[in-house]
């Protein structure tokens, strides 16, 4: 569903990107981990032609990204970013339906599907007619994914949707993303930078240092054969509540 | 909420339109009691709000179009000339206060005014300098070649000459301009127009070798009163100025004859015989009876005695041709009102275009990038030039009136507008744009429903601050004739009259204010805080 080829990005003088491959195929649910600064979210921004690679290319369904089918590729991705997304001068409601507005859907077809979406991430209905700026950072998220599942994207794209929600809140919004996803069965691909968060929602994993993947696989595979000791630190980094010191 | 300014501008337009037909009207005295036209009243109001400019510059109606210069003496005879002509029944438009000579010999030969009236020696001096003019008819053949012809001497000569405080003068035992030489220390206070004459004081200190390192251009009716407030302490005065007595000034004798004779009199262009020999025929009747000492009597009764140039000139018909011109006189609310519609006209004009325009231009600053240091550059360039020369500079172009001062205007409004949408629209956080992008919508459709609502706070405080600019600066357009609250201050410099002064400077100050609340009122109402 997703392909990566090759995909290589510099900025200024520094390389972000340092070739990467990567295949997502349809209905898998993909946890693109790593350090800060290792890639990941510009990577995903590739993926989502919102930022051009310096050599490479990108499919989406079999279609290579290119700036004339751009635009008609990002309807078939839903993208949710950590925060900020949402238009403030709009309400939760159009936030949500500004791009099947724009694509002349009928009213009735709108509403409907706005309804039935606001059922799965479990909105109450009244929230969708307040602004962004009156409703809680976990309210504001489950619109983000609203709108990107809006015109029913085969692929959804996620950029550390929960990485600026408290403990409690992103908790429940965990169980309920992966709920979702499970039901969905889309092509999923998840930026984070929590271990936890990535084993929970992915089927599988992908771990970047310095632009390159460092290694590929379910959580069970990369815990007991890590394939450097970066990898290694990088599990045992990621501390237990229940940790001594 | 993008549609808002554009909206906005229509309606402003629109109204503007409208209440200055109704001014029209008044000025006409055309009784419109027909309210049952009001449809057909509306069409026009629309029409006239659409192609405003261009009507406004194609006014071409066979009224006789009058100037005078800045000076008391020059308006009244403007009025004399425009009342003469009203009560033979021609339509005449007087431009008082129009400018100094070269502006209305501009305008004349740029058939923005008709008739206005001015000296022979300044003619001489100013506009024909190099020529060899030693009587009236080598003057006439002269202005011939420029097409514009000249009444006979009104009969009174105007000359220039130097003046100061009589007993300072005796003091120094100073009696003629040559006296001058030994007194290096004095303070001279000259106007502009005199300062940079040929037959003023450049040619003067020159002629007479004086020495003197104090001097300073002011207005010539401040003049007077900075004389006896003792800031300067020799002048130049017009030997028909009405002060000279009131003040009681010592008069310093032309001892070398520098000074050349100033006959006043009525230019008109030539083609005006062929077209309005009427109008021709009737200022020639003026020839010959405006003497000096009734000069001199009706500049005292305007400048010392607070009379108004209409009721002056109207006596000076009345006494001297036995004509009866109706004169009305407006009161000061009727004239407050006037100016406020003249000065809302300037700005609601110039301000709507300028919005039109600008915010188009600040959106292409900030989306194409070729293009956004050129832009933004070349408005903040406009912003530069001092407000008074922009206005001058625009006379060669659109010659006098409100169209030179609206292009004025407008170019002034452009920079906050077009710098706040470029701000605006780039300031838009990073995230933000990503998602717009991310929902695969065209730029177009970007820039509509995210980008230019986003940035509404900002163009509306940039629209705010061109108002409340352009409110102020809009008074300087009374100096190129364009009216507004500019024209009593100006009448108030003129007549030294601080009464006057506050009639343009209060309600331009109230204006900018009352300016300033209404963007305050719709940035409420769109639910923006102050930004």
């Amino acid at each position: 569903m997703i392909s990566v080829k090759n995909i290589e990005k510099s900025y200024s003088s520094k390389k972000v990107l340092k070739g990467i491959d990567l295949d997502i195929s349809k209905g898998k649910t993909v946890a693109l981990i790593g350090p800060s600064g290792c890639g990941k979210s510009t990577l995903l921004r590739i993926i989502m032609g919102l930022i051009e690679a310096d050599t490479g290319t990108v499919s989406i369904a079999g279609e290579i990204l290119s700036d004339k089918n751009v635009l008609q590729l990002r309807h078939k991705m839903g993208y949710v970013i950590q925060k900020g997304g949402l238009f403030p001068h709009l309400t939760a409601r159009e936030n949500t339906t500004i791009t099947a507005e724009y694509l002349g859907w009928e009213s009735s077809k709108i509403e409907k599907r706005l309804y039935e979406l606001a059922e799965l991430v479990q909105i109450d209905k009244k929230l969708l007619d307040r602004k962004p700026d009156d409703i809680s950072g976990g309210q504001a998220q489950r619109i983000s994914l609203i709108r990107a599942l809006m015109l029913d994207p085969e692929i959804i794209l996620l950029d550390e949707p929960l990485g600026s929600i408290d403990p409690l809140v992103r908790h429940e919004l965990q169980t309920d993303l992966k709920k979702i996803f499970q039901q969905l069965q889309k092509t999923v691909l998840l930026v984070t930078h929590d271990l936890g968060e990535a084993a929970f929602l992915g089927s599988e994993i992908v771990l970047m240092k310095d632009g390159e993947i460092i290694q590929q696989g379910d959580i069970r595979s990369i815990m007991n054969n890590p394939a450097n000791e970066f990898v290694e630190q990088f599990i045992t980094a990621q501390r237990s509540p229940l940790e001594e010191y | 909420m993008r549609y808002l300014s554009t909206i906005l501008s229509f309606r402003l337009i629109s109204v503007m339109a409208e209440k200055l037909e109704n001014l029209k009207m008044r000025v006409k005295k055309v009784s419109s009691s027909d309210s049952t036209h009001s449809l057909e009243m509306k069409k026009t109001v629309l029409t006239l709000g659409i192609c405003f400019l261009v009507l406004f510059s194609l006014t071409a109606q066979p009224t006789v179009k009058i100037g005078s210069k800045l000076f008391t003496e020059s308006v009244i005879l403007g009025e004399i000339t425009s009342q003469l002509l009203e009560v033979n029944g021609l339509e005449t438009e007087y431009t008082k206060q129009l400018g100094g000579t070269r502006i209305l010999w501009n305008a004349l030969l740029a058939e923005e005014i008709d008739i206005y009236p001015d000296y022979t020696g300044t003619l001489i001096q100013e506009i024909l300098q190099g020529k060899e003019i030693n009587s009236f008819e080598e003057l006439q053949f002269e202005l011939r070649s420029f097409d514009i012809g000249a009444t006979q001497p009104l009969g009174f000569n105007n000359t220039y000459a130097l003046g100061m405080n009589r007993k300072q003068a005796e003091e120094l035992n100073l009696n003629k301009i040559s006296d001058l030489k030994k007194h290096q220390e004095l303070k001279y206070g000259f106007s502009n127009e005199f300062l940079d004459r040929n037959d003023g004081w450049k040619g003067l200190r020159e002629f007479y070798k004086i020495n003197a390192s104090n001097v300073t251009g002011l207005d010539h009716d401040l003049a007077y009163r900075g004389l006896e407030a003792g800031n300067i302490e020799v002048i130049d005065l017009y030997s028909t100025d009405a002060e000279i007595e009131y003040y009681d000034l010592k008069v310093l004798e032309d001892d070398l004859e520098f000074f050349p004779a100033y006959e006043a009199v009525i230019l008109y262009r030539l083609d005006m015989e062929r077209s309005n020999p009427e109008a021709i025929k009737l200022i020639k009747q003026l020839e010959g009876i405006v003497t000096e000492p009734k000069m001199v009597a009706m500049n005292a009764a305007v400048k010392l005695n607070g009379r108004s140039d209409a009721e002056v000139a109207s006596d000076f018909l009345e006494d001297n041709m036995s004509l009866d011109s109706e004169i009305q006189i407006e009161t000061l609310w009727t004239r407050l009102w006037r100016n406020t519609l003249g000065h809302l006209y300037l700005v609601g004009i110039s301000l709507s275009l300028a919005i039109l325009i600008a915010i188009p231009l600040g959106i292409i600053a900030a989306k194409v990038r070729s293009m956004e240091s050129t832009v933004i550059g070349f408005v903040g360039i406009l912003q530069t030039i001092p407000s008074l020369a922009l206005l001058v500079f625009m006379i060669p172009l659109l010659g006098i009136g409100s169209v030179p001062a609206m292009a004025a205007l407008f170019l002034y409004s452009l920079l906050p507008i077009v710098r706040n949408t470029h701000s605006g629209i780039k300031n838009i956080p990073e995230p933000m744009m990503e998602s717009a992008h991310a929902l695969g919508l065209p730029n177009s459709v970007i820039l509509n429903k995210i980008e230019l609502p986003l940035a509404v706070p900002t163009i509306l405080a940039g629209i705010k601050t061109s108002a409340v600019i352009n409110v102020g600066t809009a008074t300087l357009g009374a100096l190129i004739g364009a009216g507004g609250y500019g024209q009593p201050i100006l009448t108030g410099i003129r007549l030294d009259s601080t009464a006057l002064i506050l009639e343009g400077a209060i309600p331009a100050a109230l204006l900018a204010l009352l300016v300033q609340g209404f963007f305050d009122l719709i940035e409420k109402w769109l639910g923006y805080e102050r930004v």
